[in-house]
């Protein structure tokens, strides 16, 4: 039985594998997702690759398959799971995924797979990673630039080094537009719940506006709903994280940090089908559009044109190198 | 002026009973799968195969039910004390910390054969000190066990959080994980031990864990029933006040079992740390710990028991992933959902279907048995 | 109702309760056996038996707690299903159980109406209650305060509440189980008061005891139950204690212990002003001194709660002395230096505890695993780091044999003996090793007649290979035929010292009841030695 399902497989991996000769314009694919433990519907960063692989299977009419883990355990079964029944190219989603899905590449050296939010060196492996220290800097930018106190708050979810690496990026905006910002800091928790603790949130939200913070960023996924709510009871600014998240509270949300791990997603499928895939890194920062801060009709009256334009003068240093946003992760410290 | 009670054979009580509950949990798990659109009989082929049906799986489910098997021994022994310890989550978690710490400290100097004993006195040591805590706060300051025992899953957690974050974490890395060991410290995969002897099986996590977990269900069984610290620990569980006349210090014997119940909980940590991921990480106990306590339920406190309700807990998390995974229908709160259902019929109602089907039994035991009384 | 039973005697009466050829079977056991009862309306009917002989059961299917398997109840002649307690009190049947069933936390007023209260707003049935309950008071002169909390009335009190209970509910029927168990003798005199007023008043009283004083005393008829069948029914008038003794046991019973007299030897324990105070500071042992020397028992005589079961557990290390010291053996004690159960057991201390379910045994251990409790750790029982299963078992066997222990089943758990062998288990263990001071608390509470007999003759048989015994027991009777001095304690101290020979049951009620000073005592009983227990070695 064993050797039937294993033949089976393997098949299909030739099959797909060698499919890219035998057609032209579109290649035979067969994508997957591993959602990481968030789940898909986690209004923030899986939900973001959620919605890039929707929008590749209404463009394209592939359906894909997919799969949420439910403990450390699941990634590695789920992604040698996708590559046997032949997926393919399978995206892991989350840096947790990262040991996970370099055993299981160097198990299916011919399935192509694409890690977000890590590097995985590997010939068929495309990693993509965004520099969320660059966006996070322009809302920085932009909270201090509206801040009339002259206070910019911080709630970030689980207290690791990525969640810094927003925080750090964003003091250094806050610094940038003036020298005298004060950044306050909070972390919701230091468990996985803290992703998810809306009204812990809240409580950190208000204790900010009491201490005269006027706009919140909050990086931390679900909590994050708990700050905007209060924002908006409260009278002040809030700026949302990952996806565009203005829409929430409309006159409220300052601006979100746009982190787009959808295009990233919708472009590995897209490139397997287009058969334009490339394995390597990717890193996403301003300068690809990977990061970046929104403007729509739900906040085009609370972002002046002076301010806009600072903003924008800004990206472009960065872009051009001429600013240089330290990353948190590269030196496990936010000194600049 | 006793009246002889009916007597109610044995097996009804541990076997009947707990078939009819995961019954109870089926059928109400077929209906909810039957709204879905999904074909119960189905998915229960598909959980039965995904489970056991190839190598993978059954490696798969036998690696979960390994956990299972160290919590569950942890839940039993305190159990047998009287003791409800909830806290097998975090003593797990530190176990884990023990292994790891010790691993690290150590693979670059030691080969594997000297680490191996060490990774489990480590574990043993760590979840031990975990439980004895709460256990010193029962035995000698009145706390309740349940309370503190549950604020030690959250200070584990927060401790580890720290650790890992702050202390451990491998520099550079992006998520918050050790270094990864070396090879002196991985525990072998049960595919390479197969593979030794040249029988080749697809990987799975499964590894000499199992082996261990196994000793372990035998050890406890000696420890609790042919030891007399097990007498003590079993005196002071069913009467307390007879414990005190036969000069057992109640409060020796809290510690005692509480430290062997952490000790258990903490090889899940040779499990997940050692065997499976081969670096400290966070949240590896997933909760294991917790489950423990369904399954120590279910297999009312006694190791057979305990390995036959873990090996339905890891068919029910590795045949439920592959559900999840078969069926786009079934999301995987749908898994999680059916595990709770059986949790809640096995665990928390165990003995909702006590009276019924006792009373069942004595009347149909009474029918069998009144020609026979007339006769005579 | 009854009127009925006020039917003139010469016309023959419907039976108050009539029982045809009641059956009824636990799995393989048979606890009634075609059993047959009429009991006359308007009498006292006493049923007597062994533990296990069937009459809790019969009882409990009277009273709808079981359904019979085959069988007949009429109540008043009209044949009466009962197949819930519920149908049990419409037809009439009040019970009063060997444990109350109070709420100690509520009013005399409000544990009566429990249950049979009308209407959701109490405010009116709670007054309609309270003038009920005080005509019945008035009626069978059963006196007790409607406002008073039921946890804080004497025992005696709260069995009172417990008759009004069943009365109050429409009861013309009364049925007892084991009334006395819990009473001093005074106590149990003003019981047998209410019961023949009630009687006089027409209700019918069904007494369950294993009391044979008690059924001479007080019932009209009396019917024996002996392994779940109904072996006699006599007229109380015609009968006698032996009769009924041998009935019960289906043997010759010795109802009095044959004894010689004591070789009294050393002191093995003496006690000095031994003083313990509980967590509400009330002193429960009150600088109690007494000796005890080797090859005599002392008996502890008092109404259960006075300090006796304190002062066991006291001298069994099990509770923490407040002041005083004891001497055990030539060991000194004191609160410094506390005594501890292990440390006695070391010295050829044994002790068999008041109330084996709670203390002696453990009800869900196999019985030879009972059979070690305490001796778990000597090294006869164990193999290095492991248990010796077999020495275990061969160990029990021999002692279930010794002792007569039936069934000879070391495996068996232990809640599955009867009360009798379950009290032979602890004997068994405790005496088997020859101690040197035996501590003795209640030895034959809820054993039958057969297995007191055993059990008595062995405490004889400890005393007279020269062990020193102190016995602790509410049984007068117990106290008086086993001992060889006897100490009577109230509220924690010692109010007097008889020698058995001089004792009698009057006398030691009064001094139970404090009712009496040791010098109305002397006065009375000229002759008893003027202090306590200090005598010169």
């Amino acid at each position: 039985m064993l050797r039937k399902v294993t033949a089976a497989a393997a098949a299909l991996v030739v099959s797909t594998t060698l499919a890219p000769l035998s057609t032209v314009v579109a290649a035979e694919v067969n994508p997957a997702v591993v959602f990481d433990m968030g789940g898909k519907f986690d209004k923030s960063f899986n939900e973001g690759v959620f919605n890039g692989v929707e929008r590749f299977k209404k463009e394209t009419g592939v359906e894909y398959r997919e799969f949420e883990v439910t403990n450390e355990t699941q990634r590695e079964q789920a992604l040698r799971r996708m590559a046997q029944r032949g997926a393919n190219p399978v995206i892991g989603v989350g840096f947790a995924q990262a040991p996970a899905l370099e055993k299981v590449a160097k198990e299916f050296p011919k399935t192509r797979f694409a890690i977000i939010d890590a590097v995985v060196d590997l010939p068929n492996v495309r990693s993509i990673v965004f520099k969320e220290h660059e966006g996070s800097f322009l809302v920085g930018m932009i909270a201090a630039l509206k801040s009339e106190t002259g206070k910019v708050g911080f709630v970030g979810g689980m207290d690791i080094p990525l969640i810094r690496k927003f925080a750090c990026g964003y003091e250094q905006g806050a610094k940038y537009v003036s020298k005298d910002t004060e950044v306050v800091q909070n972390m919701t928790g230091t468990t996985p719940a803290a992703w998810n603790d809306p009204t812990r949130g809240s409580e950190l939200a208000k204790s900010q506006f009491d201490r005269g913070v006027d706009v919140i960023y909050a990086a931390a996924g679900g909590t994050g709903v708990g700050v905007y709510q209060t924002a908006e009871d409260s009278g002040k600014l809030a700026i949302g994280v990952d996806s565009n998240q203005n829409y929430l509270h409309p006159g409220t949300m300052l601006t979100s940090m746009l982190k787009r791990v959808d295009v990233a997603a919708y472009k590995a499928f897209k490139d397997a089908h287009d058969d334009n895939w490339t394995s390597g890194i990717q890193v996403l920062g301003l300068a690809q559009d990977g990061v970046g801060w929104a403007l729509d009709e739900y906040n085009k009256d609370l972002i002046t044109n002076e301010m806009r334009a600072k903003v924008d003068q800004a990206a472009a240093d960065i872009v051009a190198g001429v600013i240089d946003v330290h990353d948190y992760m590269a030196s496990d410290s936010c000194s600049y | 002026m006793s009246t002889a009670p009916v007597k109610i054979p044995r097996w009804v009580d541990v076997g009947l009973i707990p078939v009819i509950n995961i019954a109870l949990a089926f059928l109400v798990s077929g209906v909810i799968l039957f709204a879905i659109d999904v074909h119960p009989l189905e998915a229960v082929e598909i959980i039965l195969y995904g489970a056991f049906g190839y190598d993978e799986a059954l490696g798969y489910t036998l690696y979960y039910t390994t956990n299972f098997v160290f919590t569950g021994l942890a839940v039993a022994v305190a159990f047998h004390a009287s003791l409800f310890n909830i806290g097998g989550e975090g003593q797990a978690y530190i176990g884990g910390l023990g292994v790891g710490l010790g691993i690290l400290a150590l693979d670059p100097y030691l080969p594997f054969i000297v680490i191996l004993p060490l990774a489990i006195l480590l574990s043993a040591a760590f979840g031990a000190a975990w439980a004895a805590i709460p256990a010193y706060l029962q035995a000698y300051r009145g706390s309740h066990i349940v309370i503190t025992t549950i604020m030690f899953n959250f200070i584990a957690a927060a401790l580890m959080v720290y650790l890992m974050v702050n202390v451990l974490i491998q520099p550079g890395s992006m998520s918050p994980e050790s270094r990864e060991f070396a090879e002196a410290g991985h525990l072998p995969f049960m595919h390479e031990v197969f593979g030794w002897f040249g029988v080749k099986v697809t990987p799975s996590p499964l590894n000499l864990s199992v082996v261990w977990a196994a000793i372990c269900c035998l050890l406890v069984w000696v420890f609790i029933w042919h030891t007399r610290w097990g007498y003590e620990i079993r005196t002071v569980g069913a009467n307390e006040t007879a414990a005190v006349y036969a000069g057992i210090d109640p409060k020796k014997v809290i510690m005692l079992a509480m430290c062997v119940s952490g000790a258990l909980a903490g090889f899940v940590g040779i499990n997940e740390v050692m065997g499976v991921h081969h670096r400290l990480l966070l949240n590896f106990t997933a909760g294991y710990g917790f489950t423990g306590i369904a399954v120590a339920l279910m297999g009312r406190n006694h190791p057979v028991g305990i390995v036959l309700a873990s090996l339905l807990f890891g068919m029910l998390y590795q045949g439920g992933a592959e559900l999840a995974f078969e069926e786009p229908k079934v999301t995987r709160e749908m898994v999680v959902t059916i595990q709770g259902l059986v949790i809640l019929f096995s665990g928390a109602l165990a003995y909702m279907m006590k009276g019924p089907v006792e009373r069942t039994y004595v009347r149909i035991v009474g029918m069998t048995q009144r020609p026979a009384a007339q006769e005579g | 109702m009854a009127e009925e039973t006020h039917i003139a005697a010469g016309q023959a009466a419907a039976p108050a309760i009539k029982l045809r050829h009641i059956n009824k079977a636990f799995g393989a056991v048979q606890a009634n056996r075609d059993v047959c009862l009429t009991v006359v309306p308007g009498t006292i009917h006493g049923i007597i038996g062994e533990n296990g002989a069937g009459k809790s059961t019969l009882m409990s299917i009277l009273y709808g707690f079981y359904e019979a398997d085959s069988g007949e109840i009429l109540i008043g002649g009209k044949p009466t299903p009962i197949r819930t307690s519920r149908d049990a009190i419409d037809a009439g049947i009040g019970m009063v159980h060997q444990h109350f069933m109070l709420v100690d936390t509520m009013s005399v007023v409000e544990n009566i109406m429990l249950g049979a209260e009308s209407g959701a707003i109490l405010t009116s049935s709670v007054a309609k209650a309270r003038a009920e309950l005080e005509r019945l008071e008035r009626d069978y002169n059963l006196d007790v305060d409607p406002d008073a909390l039921a946890g804080e009335l004497p025992v005696g009190q709260q069995q009172r509440v417990e008759i009004l209970k069943a009365l109050y509910r429409g009861a013309d029927i009364l049925i007892l189980d084991e009334p006395t168990g819990v009473l001093t003798p005074q106590e149990t005199d003003q019981l047998f008061r209410i019961l023949d007023s009630l009687r006089k008043q027409g209700v019918t009283v069904v007494l369950i005891t294993h009391k044979l004083r008690e059924i001479m005393a007080i019932t009209d008829h009396v019917s024996v139950m002996r392994g779940g069948e109904m072996v006699a029914d006599r007229v109380t008038a015609a009968t006698s204690k032996e009769e009924l003794a041998e009935l019960m046991v289906g043997r010759k019973v010795l109802l009095s212990v044959d004894k010689q007299a004591p070789r009294v030897g050393d002191t093995v324990l003496s006690v000095e002003d031994l003083t313990y105070v509980d967590r509400a500071g009330v002193a429960r042992v009150d600088h109690v001194s007494f000796q005890v020397r080797a090859g005599e028992v002392v008996g502890i005589a008092g109404v259960s709660g006075n300090g006796q079961s304190e002062l066991l557990e006291l001298l069994s290390g099990i509770r923490p002395m407040t002041a005083g010291q004891v001497d055990v053996l030539g060991e000194r004690f004191s609160a410094a230096r506390p005594l501890d159960p292990a440390a006695m057991r070391a010295l050829q201390v044994a002790h068999v505890p008041e109330d084996r379910l709670r203390m002696g045994l453990v009800r869900t251990f196999e019985a030879e695993e009972s059979a070690i409790l305490g001796y778990h750790r000597d090294p006869a029982y164990n193999r290095g780091l492991f248990m010796n299963g077999e020495a275990i078992r061969s160990d029990c066997a021999k002692k279930m044999a010794d002792f007569d222990v039936r069934p000879q089943a070391p495996a068996l758990k232990t809640a599955n003996f009867s009360g009798g062998n379950q009290q032979k288990i602890v004997l068994a263990r405790e005496l088997s090793r020859g101690p040197r001071l035996l501590l003795v608390g209640q030895p034959t509470r809820g054993v039958d007649i057969g297995a007191i007999e055993f059990i008595h003759k062995n405490l004889i048989a400890m005393r007279d290979a020269g062990s020193a015994v102190l016995l602790v027991s509410v049984e007068l009777e117990e106290i008086m035929s086993i001992s060889d001095r006897i100490l009577v304690m109230f509220e924690g101290r010692i109010v007097g010292e008889v020698p058995a020979a001089q004792a009698d049951e009057r006398l030691l009620g009064l001094m139970m009841a404090n009712a009496a000073t040791e010098e109305e005592a002397l006065a009375t009983h000229p002759g008893l030695p003027g202090a306590i227990a200090v005598e010169p070695e």
